[in-house]
């Protein structure tokens, strides 16, 4: 009796989907977010938010100042004031102090093309 | 799958150390003069590619001893093998008689010719030490003026006295600048324990030793950032007690010293947020921190007129940026548990007020 499917040509088949489940990484929009994120990770250490927050994934970012800023890709509000919106993240980034007047945040110094990293690194946060 | 992955740190850091290595040569083309720069070497504290005088013929002497310590092991160790296998032929002795005792001629000499060998070789080195000591004492030509250092928990103060002009005096802290290719003197002083100074790319230790003034000379030969650290253990924060060398052009280094004379600028009118900040900051901070020109009159902490001026804050531990600046601010006692600075007692609003006020402050 023969074999519907050779051996080989199963094993070649695995391989290839193997192949392509890896390749799906590099799909162009997620690459790009991912590029974003890894952008946004180094503003964050060279800006210096981790002297005032705790944040997964950056060097030495153990503040105690602000909240911690694990899961904030899943979190509903920013600064207990407006929906966590890439937007909102982006104009909070940018200008705390138009979001909260006197709030202790600093602006600190982010173009926005900067802020949009940083808010993909923060979203990126689950 | 794919969040675990976004998440790793690896692929985050991959293409900044990409991007470095392609950016190296094209800096080193760029400016030489970066090349001396503390943020162009991995290695802030090696010391043996010195910049300066006091620095180089000490290098120097590094390398030739340690070139004749590795001659004087090989020569050892190649005389012992030598020496195992030309008596390997000796009987072995019978049980319950004694060791024939050999006297073969000549032995003596080689005992001689080691003794005089190497004490020569001692004296010599003794010598060239003495002579490297002698030629590091004093720089040779004498230094235009001194800047006085005062370590203590744990930062560097430093004053600036021209010996002409009184007037001309200054303090500041942690970041000192000096005219590339001019000795500077440098006198020591603690307030607390032992420090010691050192720079390593350009010169040696020197103690800073409560109750005496020690002294000691600097010069760079080449314009860049310099890293200096305290190296004798001095406390819980010994580690983040650095401070750094700018060697400047002297054009560059007279207009840095002019600028650090003036008071700092007043609180423009109508500013309500620089006017509460520069009250919150006296009220708050000024009993230990000075800016000259205002209320705040401590010294018992870093003085802050051009706080601005300097590229980072708590001796060399942060980066001076609006963030890092912030936090430090806020929560001293995290970031350098047990510094003297204390958490002060700040609403959200006085603490913006406060950093917004020492933005002003170039």
């Amino acid at each position: 009796m023969r074999r519907l499917i050779h051996p080989a040509l199963a094993l070649a088949a695995c391989l290839l989907a193997f192949a392509g489940c890896s390749e799906s990484g590099g799909d162009g929009a997620v690459s790009d977010r991912k590029d974003q994120a890894a952008r946004g990770a180094e503003l964050i250490a060279a800006k210096g938010c981790g002297t005032c927050h705790e944040i997964p994934g950056i060097d030495g970012a153990t503040g105690r100042v602000g909240p911690p800023l694990d899961h904030m890709g899943d979190r509903m509000f920013i600064a207990g004031m407006i929906r966590n919106t890439a937007e909102n993240m982006q104009v909070w980034l940018t200008d705390p102090q138009s979001v909260v007047p006197g709030n202790a945040m600093p602006d600190t110094g982010l173009e926005a093309d900067e802020a949009e990293d940083v808010a993909a690194y923060l979203e990126s946060l689950r | 799958m794919m969040e675990r992955l976004w998440n790793r740190k690896p692929s985050i850091q991959a293409p900044r150390i990409v991007g470095r290595l392609a950016l190296a040569p094209l800096l080193a083309l760029a400016s030489p003069a970066i090349a001396a720069s503390e943020e162009s070497t991995s290695a802030p504290m090696y010391y043996l590619k010195t910049f300066g005088p006091k620095g180089d013929i000490t290098a120097s002497l590094t390398w030739g001893l340690l070139a004749i310590a590795a001659g004087v092991s090989v020569l050892m160790s190649v005389l012992v093998i030598v020496a195992m296998f030309r008596n390997g032929r000796s009987s072995m002795a019978t049980p319950g008689s004694p060791l024939p005792i050999a006297h073969p001629p000549g032995g003596h000499r080689w005992i001689y010719l080691g003794l005089a060998l190497t004490t020569l070789v001692l004296i010599a080195l003794v010598i060239w030490t003495m002579d490297v000591l002698a030629e590091i004492d004093e720089p040779a030509g004498e230094p235009a003026f001194t800047i006085e250092v005062t370590g203590q928990q744990w930062w560097w103060e430093a004053r600036y006295v021209d010996p002409d002009d009184p007037s001309r005096s200054f303090v500041t802290a942690n970041e000192l600048h000096i005219p590339v290719g001019e000795p500077v003197r440098i006198t020591l002083a603690s307030r607390d324990v032992i420090h010691s100074f050192w720079v390593p790319a350009l010169a040696g230790k020197t103690d800073v030793i409560p109750g005496q003034t020690n002294e000691t000379w600097l010069q760079a030969d080449r314009e860049g950032v310099y890293r200096g650290q305290c190296a004798e253990y001095c406390g819980l924060q010994h580690a983040h007690m650095a401070l750094r060398i700018f060697a400047d052009a002297p054009e560059a280094f007279q207009a840095w010293w002019d600028h650090q004379l003036e008071p700092a600028d007043e609180v423009p009118e109508g500013s309500e947020l620089l006017a509460v900040g520069e009250r919150q900051f006296r009220l708050q901070c000024g009993a230990c921190h000075a800016v000259r020109g205002t209320l705040a009159g401590g010294e018992a902490g870093p003085d802050l007129t051009h706080l601005m001026d300097r590229t980072t804050i708590a001796s060399v531990t942060l980066p001076n940026t609006p963030g890092h600046l912030s936090g430090w601010i806020a929560d001293p006692q995290h970031q350098k548990p047990g510094t003297t600075m204390p958490n002060p007692d700040l609403s959200g609003p006085e603490l913006n007020a406060i950093r917004h006020y020492l933005e002003t402050l170039d």
